[in-house]
């Protein structure tokens, strides 16, 4: 853990640990989310990446210390399968901006949800019901939802697995239109070209542990060391428990 | 004319022809029936949400006793309502024992079990699939479960109608209760039951068709709505 001032961070992890029953699905992990950064959580299936990413969120009971030093910082995470209630497409954003804020008014509810529905292109189709939209469009409201309550942190877990090529584009494309704006994004992925376009840093979850957290092009960059490296090169054999 | 031929004849005549005593008797059953589902809509509906949620010492007792009480007996409730409102029962200084009112509170105790176990049911099927993303956003638990009442709102009007059936097809409380009073309690089961021990088997026929189209209707309603204009219920413009 580095001696950098904890203000800079928006999340900080030391020795934390999740476990499911006998299964250890993250294991005395320890890192920091600092502002501005767009973190990609990468490793084989089962590695732990979703776990580390709720852990992150704060929506997993974990051990050891999740610190956030921010007396306020706004989190959303949006999901591989978005669960969308069976409402309008506006009415879906809606209820995320009144469960994150009950203060807002209804006409600034309004007002916000209409907002970010036509800064993800969803504008239009504000009044269909969300359960009939396509699963790019469907992941895009999920976006919305979470940009709507304009977080510090957007957590992601893997949200272009289930995507055909030009939805996956128009979400990496607003993803990277997120981060240019400020937001910090932690997105857990199995999509090494997605890290290496999107992110700035890359960490590698083997087993549970945190293998490896490097910046972008030096987790890209040849000699990358221990697993990480067979990982890279596919020679890492996929892991099922964990 | 076979006596079955005659009786569906008059029947229709009677339908047809709007005959007073019918329609005073099918208005009541859908008042007495229909306030009962209300009462167990706003009280059955928010426990059984709850009861999706809630941890507590006991649940699994309460759970048990929640589904035993699915099958519980009409006669049973009207016994037990009647010793409540007698006027040497606990409630007896209300006076309402023969009244409607009674009926409805009858027919309340009967389908609420109905209501609040099949609410619970249906908000813990659909927390499993949308639970932690409800939470993620923020939302507290009993906030989950009604959120999921309103995403599940179709559901909950398919056991809002069962409630309904059961209610109106039920005569052994009303008839307890009620005293099958002409032109104040007598709904359409107790007519049925009363009119076929007479022999008078049209106006009992002619009730029963009423019966199975008033259930009808509102089971088509509802699809309907459904299909329809399934996004009104909750859309603001």
């Amino acid at each position: 853990m580095s001696t950098e001032p904890l203000a800079a961070s928006l999340i900080v992890l030391r020795d934390a640990s999740v476990t499911f029953g006998a299964v250890a699905a993250v294991r005395k992990a320890t890192m920091r989310v600092r502002e501005r950064d767009f973190i990609a959580i990468v490793g084989a299936n089962g590695s732990g990446k979703t776990s580390l990413l709720r852990l992150l969120h704060g929506v997993v009971a974990h051990t050891g210390s999740r610190f956030v030093p921010r007396p306020s910082v706004v989190q959303a995470m949006v999901f591989q399968r978005p669960f969308l209630l069976r409402l309008s497409v506006l009415n879906n954003v809606r209820i995320a901006l009144w469960l994150a804020d009950r203060h807002v008014s209804a006409s600034g509810r309004e007002a916000r949800a209409i907002q970010a529905l036509e800064r993800v292109g969803l504008g239009a189709l504000r009044h269909r019901q969300a359960r009939s939209l396509s699963g790019g469009e469907q992941q895009r409201l999920a976006l919305a939802r979470g940009w709507a309550v304009r977080p510090d942190i957007l957590f992601l877990d893997e949200p272009t697995a289930s995507l055909d090529p030009s939805a996956k584009k128009d979400v990496e494309s607003l993803l990277a239109g997120f981060a240019a704006e400020g937001m910090t994004l932690v997105m857990s992925t199995h999509n090494l070209g997605q890290a290496k376009r999107l992110a700035r840093r890359v960490v590698f979850m083997d087993e549970g542990r945190i293998d490896v957290d490097l910046p972008t092009a030096d987790f890209f960059a040849a000699g990358t060391p221990g697993r990480a490296g067979l990982f890279l090169k596919g020679e890492l054999s996929w892991s099922l428990d964990g | 004319m076979s006596a079955m031929t005659e009786s569906f004849a008059t029947a229709f005549r009677l339908i047809v022809h709007a005959d007073p005593a019918l329609v005073r008797t099918v208005a009541l059953s859908l008042a007495v029936s229909g306030s009962a589902c209300l009462c167990a809509a706003a009280f059955g509906l928010g426990s059984g949400a709850w009861l999706a949620v809630a941890r507590f010492p006991g649940q699994r007792a309460v759970l048990l006793s929640l589904d035993t009480l699915l099958a519980l007996p009409s006669v049973v409730v009207g016994l037990v309502v009647y010793l409540l409102l007698s006027r040497s029962g606990p409630l007896g200084s209300l006076g309402i024992l023969f009244t409607p009112t009674a009926m409805v509170i009858a027919q309340t105790i009967l389908v609420l079990p109905i209501v609040a176990a099949l609410a619970r049911q249906v908000v813990a099927d659909a927390l499993r699939e949308g639970g932690d993303q409800l939470r993620s956003m923020g939302a507290g638990a009993f906030a989950s479960a009604l959120l999921m009442l309103l995403h599940e709102r179709w559901a909950v009007a398919t056991l809002m109608l069962i409630a309904f059936g059961r209610a109106i097809a039920e005569v052994g409380a009303v008839m307890i209760v009620g005293g099958n009073i002409d032109g104040v309690t007598r709904v359409m089961t107790t007519t049925i039951a009363l009119e076929t021990s007479k022999g008078d088997l049209p106006l009992a026929l002619a009730l029963g068709i009423v019966l199975l189209v008033a259930i009808a209707l509102i089971n088509v309603a509802i699809v309907l709505f459904r299909t329809g204009g399934g996004s009104l219920a909750v859309e603001t413009r």
